[in-house]
């Protein structure tokens, strides 16, 4: 009898990476939802146009590239970027700057490099600071969060629309009517103004430990995160790796100065550290690849957001404190890199 | 005897695989009868071919040395059964290289008639070491884990290093495999008796006998036999079910907690491993004069209909196994020899069973499981690696062809046990890729040590002219001066005798 011949190993798990960016973006969904609570429908319409343009700009590229679309398309990571993107952006965004963003990140910081594995920077972060720097003033109309008790004004799905696509208010209200500045924006300022910590946080926008609504929205991110833990989507050293790099440094500054600095719990639960810690910093293309590598990435971006926010000019500094780190991913690579069984402990040669 | 113990010695990442081991162990092992022709490949061993000393037409007995150790390496080739021999071609086999490989062809006469035992052999434990060795070189007894390295060699060299265990290795690690698990449990005494011998005729005082805890059966008959030997030099451990933990040098680092170096062996840091499969073949030679002409192999996957241990004489066809266990079923479509993460994949069952032969596994083709995609660096592939190397790195160094880097980062050192491939969610077949990268660093090697070889020549030969050309200008030189300081008269002597010469022309 004849028989097939094939190579060894013969028997494969079923694993893709199109499978892990979908549980990705399933451990989003929680967050998304509290997101949209908060913050109105705005996050549905950036997701939507972000995608869109992502997924657009991605068949595109495949074309130029002389490849098949559908081959970049069933990694589904066009579409994590798309989603990690909305999650940076105000909940009312004007379509054009999303659009920015979401090209910038597929056709120049993914497919100028060479495709998903060859890209040095995550591109979602690339697309996010770009537009933060080209549109300042769009980045910064954060509405304030459904909470009782503050002057929470809800746009309609409909306003909401006609923002989004044309970048117009309604006629009643004002940039300055709606815009809150964000927590950590309050508290940069705040600080910097010599109020202290307490003085700050007795402003109606905060919550138990962070910015209200975005406290909660940290919790699902940190929910969806654990359940890629636990599936093993992610490993346990970038995320420990940032939250320890960034809570260290503000615990120490404020047990020093607790009047001047913000409490550990504040960093931990304002902007988008649990977002970056779980979902941005794990991109396992632009992060080291050894464990030990991970962790010390994972310190880095979590002690630069920490510089950033407290001596920055940014409020959050999770995007820059990632490409900053992205670009230290070859040397932390270089010197971690682990021990080979049977090899002498010091150098490279048996 | 003292309790199985948990090694605590470390080995890094591994895989905990589907074992499918119950299908094949749930009957004891089936004997093959003797099959109408034996084809016994005359290299069943590392090292250079055995040398035939029977010719075509010549009748041989059961346990008749048929080839002879042909170089500085290697084992005899004993006759299976009794037969005439009938031809000594290429026949189709097993092996990572090549189809074919010369085979000796023996028509059986069914009657399985032993050759005379030569005179019964003294008790081993009277025997000094260095005849035990010299008796085991005889039986033609190779490493049976797969390696088939040839025993009495690695025997001796290990004594050269003076090492401080023995370990049998009966851990079988990869999945489907079951073969050494029935050995233990049928033959525990012959194992165990084996590694007596072996403790022995290297002088040594402990033997670690590891197994796997997924085997308690084995690992109850072992101490039960244990037990009754009470010999305390024999100790029982029991290694955790991780996939590669039955490699060499893996099995080393877990029981005695020694890294063995890049490109050494076990002895060189004190330790000896043999198969619990080769310590039976030797109990079975030394004790009962039976030469290595038979082995226990698994039949099993879902292409075989009655999954089962056999043991067959080596150089039945894997035809005639299936055959008399009850055929292929419907999924019949890869037969791979040895197991599925290391086994090689052949394409007929014609192929006879060899030493090396410790599985036969007929399975239905892996279901597709996508195109290869690039690298998303997510480094499961080290976290496995019990090397631990870095397999996404080692990857984009054989795409680049940069042997300093692949050397550099240990690319000699991967053990191709698989384990990288089969965590890579971008489907990129690393172990197939870095089995043509180690071929290519040889390769590289051995252009390199061309280039060299061709330098020195070309050198050479520019020395040997510049030396030629010196010569021939210090013989003119001396002929200019001797013809200068001969005078007048010399000169026109010359003169006249060149005239003549050209007039003569």
């Amino acid at each position: 009898m004849e028989f097939a011949r094939r190579e060894a190993p013969y028997i494969r798990p079923k694993i893709d990476v199109g499978s892990m960016m979908l549980q990705v973006l399933a451990a989003l969904i929680p967050a998304a939802l509290a997101h949209v609570w908060y913050f109105g429908p705005g996050f549905l319409f950036n997701l939507i146009i972000a995608t869109a343009f992502c997924v657009g700009a991605e068949t595109l590229m495949m074309r130029a590239r002389g490849r098949d679309p559908m081959v970049a398309l069933s990694d589904y990571s066009a579409i994590v970027t798309a989603a990690l993107l909305a999650f940076a952006l105000p909940s009312l965004t004007p379509w054009w700057v999303t659009a920015t963003g979401a090209l910038f990140a597929i056709v120049v910081a993914k497919h100028l490099y060479g495709g998903i594995g060859f890209n040095v920077f995550n591109p979602a972060m690339v697309g996010y600071v770009v537009i933060l720097v080209a549109y300042p003033m769009e980045m910064n109309l954060w509405v304030a969060p459904r909470m009782g008790d503050i002057d929470y004004i809800s746009l309609s799905v409909l306003q909401t629309i006609k923002y989004t696509l044309t970048g117009a208010l309604p006629d009643a209200l004002t940039f300055d009517a709606i815009s809150r500045a964000t927590p950590l924006d309050a508290m940069q300022s705040g600080l910097r103004n010599m109020r202290t910590y307490a003085e700050v946080r007795t402003n109606p926008m905060m919550g138990d430990f962070g910015g209200r609504g975005w406290e909660w929205i940290g919790n699902f991110f940190a929910f969806g995160g654990a359940w890629l833990l636990v599936k093993k989507i992610i490993r346990w050293q970038i995320p420990t790796g940032v939250l320890l790099g960034l809570l260290i440094p503000a615990g120490l500054f404020y047990i020093i100065s607790p009047g001047a600095n913000a409490s550990p719990g504040f960093h931990l639960f304002s902007g988008a550290t649990i977002l970056c810690a779980f979902f941005i910093a794990t991109d396992p293309v632009s992060a080291a690849t050894s464990p030990k590598g991970r962790f010390i990435y994972g310190c880095g971006i979590g002690f630069l957001i920490f510089a950033i926010r407290k001596w920055g000019s940014f409020a959050d500094g999770v995007a820059f404190a990632v490409l900053m780190m992205n670009m230290a991913t070859p040397a932390i690579d270089y010197v971690t890199r682990p021990h080979i069984v049977g090899h002498s402990r010091r150098g490279d040669k048996p | 005897m003292s309790a199985p113990t948990y090694d605590l010695g470390k080995l890094h990442g591994g895989l905990r695989l589907q074992a499918h081991k119950a299908e094949s162990t749930a009957e004891p092992i089936l004997q093959i009868p003797i099959p109408d022709q034996l084809i016994l490949p005359i290299t069943q061993h590392a090292g250079d071919p055995a040398q035939p000393i029977v010719g075509i037409g010549e009748h041989v007995l059961k346990g008749q040395l048929i080839a002879e150790v042909g170089g500085s390496l290697g084992a005899p080739v004993h006759a299976s059964s009794s037969g005439t021999v009938v031809a000594i071609e290429p026949w189709p086999v097993s092996r990572r290289h090549g189809e074919n490989a010369p085979c000796i062809v023996i028509e059986c006469d069914g009657e399985d008639r032993p050759i005379n035992a030569a005179d019964a052999m003294p008790d081993w434990s009277t025997l000094l070491p260095g005849i035990l060795l010299k008796k085991i070189l005889k039986g033609g007894i190779v490493g049976l884990g797969g390696a088939v390295f040839p025993t009495a060699q690695k025997l001796m060299e290990a004594i050269t290093c003076d090492p401080d265990y023995l370990i049998l290795n009966g851990v079988e690690c990869e999945p489907y495999i079951s073969c050494d698990d029935m050995l233990m449990r049928e033959y525990a005494h012959e194992v165990l008796g084996g590694a007596r011998i072996l403790l022995h005729a290297l002088e040594l005082d402990t033997c670690y006998i590891a197994v796997e805890s997924d085997k308690p059966a084995a690992l109850e008959r072992l101490g039960e036999v244990l037990a009754a030997l009470d010999d305390d030099r024999l100790v029982l451990k029991q290694v955790p079910t991780i996939y590669p933990s039955g490699g060499e040098d893996q099995l080393v680092q877990l029981v005695a907690g020694r890294e063995v170096p890049s490109g050494g062996l076990p002895t060189d840091v004190g330790c000896l491993v043999q198969n619990v499969g080769t310590a039976a073949a030797i109990y079975h030679w030394v004790v009962r004069n039976e030469p290595l002409i038979s082995r226990i192999t698994t039949v099993t996957g879902d292409g075989v209909s009655r999954p089962v241990n056999v043991e067959a004489r080596l150089g039945t066809t894997i035809a005639d196994i299936i055959k008399y266990v009850g055929g292929y079923t419907e999924h019949a479509q890869q037969l791979i020899i040895g197991g599925p993460m290391t086994g090689k994949s052949v394409t007929s069952d014609r192929v006879p069973v060899v030493k090396a032969t410790n599985c036969i596994l007929v399975m239905s083709e892996a279901p597709t499981i996508g195109d290869e995609m690039p690298c998303i660096r997510c480094g499961d592939c080290a976290a496995v690696c019990p090397v631990q190397l870095l397999p996404q790195q080692l990857f984009w160094y054989a795409c680049a062809d940069d042997e300093a880097k692949m050397r550099s980062h240990g690319l000699i050192d991967c053990i191709e046990c698989g384990c990288c491939d089969l965590v890579c969610p971008s489907h990129i077949p690393l172990t197939a890729d870095f089995r043509t990268a180690k071929a290519r660093i040889r390769e590289l090697a051995d252009e390199k040590a061309r280039a060299e070889r061709a330098r020195r020549r070309f050198e050479a030969r520019n020395m040997r002219i510049e030396k030629e050309q010196q010569e021939r200008d210090d013989e003119l030189a001396s002929q200019k001066a001797s013809a200068r300081n001969a005078g007048a008269d010399a000169i026109a002597e010359i003169m006249k005798r060149k005239q003549q010469q050209d007039e003569d022309q």
